[in-house]
């Protein structure tokens, strides 16, 4: 079945060229030297004002790396990165750190707002409704409930919002440049507990040379009273970004995260490689939404973000809960593979997806459901859409430990081809020792229940009302699994149909 | 790493360098005696594969396969004697027999009589002895003689189980059916291996079944218990346009052997093919199958059952290639993993720019019996057509309780339940063979295994 016509049409609105926030902000920096040495990490780290231990932590990454190669197993091709030729390192030039946001330069403020970002609590209270990566919302007033944002400009974190606010709960929403400084114990247990300094290629990097992100901590019992969000934004040029984000639900905490992010449209290719470490205890749960939006580079494939990301979570407390979603666009490459680390008994991870691809884009992502613990489940549903040269391909894993008794997995990946110059690939993994784990995997939209098309055709629908119907159904499924201020954008690119889907 | 890793030879590989330096110009070679060794250098290029080539991530042969075995030699009356009661599975079915010992041809122990008209059947070393130009597969079916088409290369080639086989290859069938000809007798390939002592057979087939011909190909391969032999048979076989092909490969090795098999399918135009392998026997098994459709228009149909219990190591690997469009591929593969048995699905479909209205489905199935047994999918799709319908789907879990209940709430023995629930589960995949004596041998055998368990 070919693609629908409003399908491609939909997703010739989000093509490359219409990307929206390709501007740059012109203000003076202040940079590393370029390329990447032990003296780019001890700069990083002066500039940081990081504890002894830290560096060391950092210099040991580096070394480590040093002996690391570059993975190849994924299908994008690009061409070699020189990471001697990359600012490490990038701020925005200030005298003295700001301590209001009436001390941070107007033109960053201006940056964010017009990314449809503000940040100055009065107007977020007084109703401005904001969207990460998507223009002004409709602006009803029920939308506008309060989110605190952490805004991430090239190497530095220029502002957080509502922190007060939420010291009054308990919840720590700050840098993790100042989270070393005020809570050194906390970063120290849990940084690199998740992703391991030697993990892969691109996290032994960002370990050694991460600049910014975000860290939550929610305490015991506490349900974090507003969505808490950072916004990266990379502007230098040849510069690379390199967060990082920690975030730990204790004992019965509640927290949902979201993470927005776009570039200027340049020719040169930026490296963004992230790391992202969630941890959940007891009873804890922590939802983790992102709307990908990195520039994507032309048409014809010159510029864009190199997106290699490693975001992982891990269930470490009993029947405690992690979810990813995530919308991705953006990034000539990307290389992303958010997972859940099912330990603890009864725990549970999700993982949502909608990957669009368009232009020369090359999408390689998908998850990881390690299940580790009794009675664990896990749910990973993805939906994969590539048009013009695009490549799309869904990677992913599931597998069951010899002692994840009743271990459940349900896995659903389609993808949409739209015109003939594409590809669209699924590579699943799943590998079962436990003979009570149940795994599915189906990636088909044939797999509509003949039993709810029947029941709908019975009561007088044709055969694609009915599919429609079923398929709209199961995609508000995956798009109430996203916060309302994202929903909005979402909305917009889910509601491509699925009609004429391949596996 | 920065350093490039120079891997240590494992045993194995220094084993079949020393085979294959010792073997020189003592192979059946005539003209192949290049192809051999071009095969060879490819082979040690790579070396064993391991669980960091993608392609063989479940079956580590660095670690599976300890030694190389010296080349087997020719079968001695002892084993010629056995030799007469193999592939007594297909008994029942009445197809004609073209028995190989130790890899060796054996035409006192075939039926070469009366061959039907547009079918030929002869040995692969003595087309070799002769010094005819190696019959390998050509690059579009239906052209022109298998052995003038020299240069061209299967849809196999450059596996490194492949590239081992043309390097050592021995003997084998080599049969073609004319164009047209209907061969309704099915045509038995019996592989047996009769010698008591360790050795290694590398046996070579080439099928080709010519525009609008049918065939229906039977293939068994067996040995004793207790000998640690090792296997590697490979088949090239090529369907015409319009050619009908149902192959079914029954693997009742010895226990403790090893048994690599690739099949190496090029096929025409409205073709339809089936291929079906039911697998109890050897210790270490892999059986892959490289299909490519370079024609439109054809139905292919592959599916699998494997029956595993002790240590044994399955793994059932699949590339269909649609290279031409309106294909039609159905796909089903059942594993019953009993004791600390693994059982690997890895199945690869592809869709070439092009080969639009292809509809392809596969599907596979894992039923673990076991807290010790492991169950491994990877079923991949790779596609660059937009109007087509593919999809997969892959399952693993244990017996349904609810099932079992239902069974024995009805005054069914456990035992006994279990069985009825696994035979329907196996029966399922059986049911796609065309051939119905077929069906009923393997529903036989199914029993049989089911029989044997503890």
């Amino acid at each position: 079945m070919p693609a629908v016509q409003e399908t491609v049409e939909r997703v010739r609105l989000i093509d490359v060229d219409q990307y929206k926030y390709g501007f740059e902000t012109l203000i003076e920096s202040e940079k590393a030297p370029k390329g990447l040495s032990e003296d780019t990490i001890r700069f990083i780290s002066a500039k940081k004002n990081e504890p002894a231990w830290l560096l060391e932590w950092r210099l040991g990454a580096y070394r480590h790396w040093l002996t690391m190669r570059e993975p190849r197993w994924a299908r994008v091709d690009y061409p070699p990165i020189d990471y001697q030729d990359i600012y490490y390192y990038a701020a925005p030039k200030q005298a003295v750190a700001p301590k209001s946001l009436d001390e941070v330069d107007p033109e960053i403020l201006r940056t964010y707002e017009k990314l449809g970002i503000p940040l100055r609590e009065q107007e977020l209270l007084a109703g401005v409704a904001r969207r990460p990566g998507g223009e002004a919302a409709d602006g009803s007033p029920e939308r506008a409930r309060p989110v605190a944002v952490d805004a991430v400009f090239d190497s530095v974190s220029v502002a957080t919002t509502f922190k007060n606010e939420l010291k009054k709960a308990g919840v720590i929403f700050m840098p993790i440049s100042e989270a070393v400084r005020e809570h050194p114990e906390l970063v120290k247990q849990y940084l690199g507990s998740v992703v391991p300094v030697s993990d892969n290629f691109f996290a032994t990097l960002n370990s050694a040379v991460f600049s910014d992100g975000s860290f939550v901590y929610v305490p015991p019992g506490v349900r974090c009273p507003m969505e808490l969000s950072t916004y990266f934004r990379i502007n230098e040029r040849n510069s690379g970004q390199f967060e990082r984000t920690l975030i730990i639900a204790d004992k019965g905490a509640y927290v949902s995260y979201l993470e927005g992010c776009t570039a200027p449209r340049r020719d040169e290719n930026q490296l963004h490689a992230a790391v992202v470490e969630l941890i959940a205890l007891d009873d804890a749960e922590i939802k983790y939404s992102t709307v990908q939006n990195w520039y994507p580079g032309d048409a014809q494939g010159r510029g864009g973000i190199f997106n290699f990301v490693t975001k992982r979570g891990h269930c470490r407390g009993h029947r405690s809960r992690i979810s990813w979603t995530q919308v991705e666009t953006g990034s000539a490459i990307t290389w992303k593979y958010p997972s859940c680390i099912l330990r603890g008994d009864h725990s549970r991870g999700e993982f949502y997806s909608i990957a669009i691809s368009n232009g020369r884009q090359q999408v390689d992502s998908g998850t990881k459901m390690l299940h580790l613990g009794r009675n664990t489940t896990s749910r990973i549903i993805s939906k994969g859409i590539a048009a013009g040269h695009s490549n799309n391909t869904y990677r992913g894993l599931v597998s069951a430990h010899r002692r994840a008794v009743g271990a459940r997995n349900f896995t659903n990946c389609d993808s949409l081809l739209i015109g003939n110059h594409c590809g669209a690939h699924t590579v699943p993994y799943i590998e079962s020792k436990n003979p009570t784990a149940v795994f599915e995997h189906e990636a088909t939209t044939s797999k509509i229940s003949e039993e709810i098309l029947f029941y709908c055709m019975q009561r007088g629908l044709s055969q694609e009302d009915a599919v429609a119907l079923v398929v709209n159904g199961f995609v508000r499924d995956v798009l109430q699994q996203l916060p309302m201020e994202f929903a909005v954008e979402a909305q917009k690119l889910i509601s491509i149909s699925l009609e004429g889907s391949v596996g | 790493m920065t350093a490039e890793i120079t891997p240590i030879k494992t045993a194995a590989e220094s084993g079949l360098a020393a085979a294959f330096a010792a073997l020189r110009g003592r192979l059946p070679d005539g003209a192949v005696a290049a192809r051999r060794e071009a095969a060879f250098r490819r082979f040690e290029a790579q070396g064993l594969p391991h669980r960091r080539v993608e392609e063989w991530k479940y079956t580590d042969l660095r670690v599976l396969m300890r030694d190389a075995k010296p080349l087997a030699g020719a079968p001695d009356a002892g084993a010629r004697a056995r030799a007469k009661a193999a592939g007594g599975v297909f008994a029942m079915i009445g197809a004609r027999r073209v028995v190989f010992v130790d890899g060796a041809f054996a035409p006192e122990l075939s039926d070469l009589a009366a061959l039907e008209p547009g079918l030929k059947i002869s040995s692969l070393a003595d087309a070799l002895s002769r010094g005819d130009p190696p019959p390998l597969p050509p690059l579009r079916a239906g052209e022109g003689r298998e052995t003038e088409r020299l240069a061209a290369a299967g849809p196999a080639a450059g596996d490194v189980a492949y590239e081992l086989n043309t390097a050592f290859m021995g003997d084998g069938a080599i049969v073609e059916v004319g164009a047209g000809a209907e061969i309704a007798r099915p045509l038995h390939l019996v592989f047996f291996y009769g010698a008591q002592r360790s050795a290694a057979v590398f046996s070579r087939s080439l099928v080709i079944v010519g525009a609008g011909a049918g065939l229906t190909l039977l293939e068994s391969h067996e040995g004793p218990d207790g000998v640690d032999y090792q296997v590697n048979t490979a088949l090239d076989l090529v369907v015409g346009d319009g050619g009908r092909l149902n192959r079914i490969k029954v693997n009742a090795e010895g226990g403790e052997a090893l048994h690599l098999a690739t099949l190496s399918a090029t096929i025409g135009a409205k073709a339809n093919v089936s291929d079906f392998a039911f697998l109890t026997g050897g210790l270490v098994v892999r059986n892959q199958l490289f299909v490519r459709c370079a024609g439109a228009g054809t139905t292919l149909a592959l599916g699998g059952a494997s029956l595993l219990k002790g240590r044994q190591h399955g793994d059932t690997t699949l590339l269909v290639d649609h290279a031409a469009g309106g294909c039609e591929g159905r796909e089903l593969f059942k594993s019953v993993l009993d004791g600390a048995s693994r059982g690997v699905f890895q199945g690869k479909i592809i869709v070439r720019p092009g080969a639009q209205k292809t509809d392809s489905r596969m599907m596979t199935r894992a039923l673990l019996l076991s807290e010790d047994a492991e169950a491994d999918n990877k079923p991949e799709l790779e596609i660059f057509a937009d109007d087509v319908q593919c999809g997969h789907g892959a399952t693993s879990g244990a017996l349904d309780e609810n099932l079992k209940f239902y069974l024995m709430a009805r005054g069914i023995p456990e035992k006994e339940a279990e069985a009825l629930l696994i035979q329907s589960f196996v029966g399922e995949a059986i049911e796609m063979v065309p051939h119905e004596g077929v069906r009923d041998v393997l529903m036989a055998a199914t029993l049989r295994w089911l029989g044997g368990r503890p």
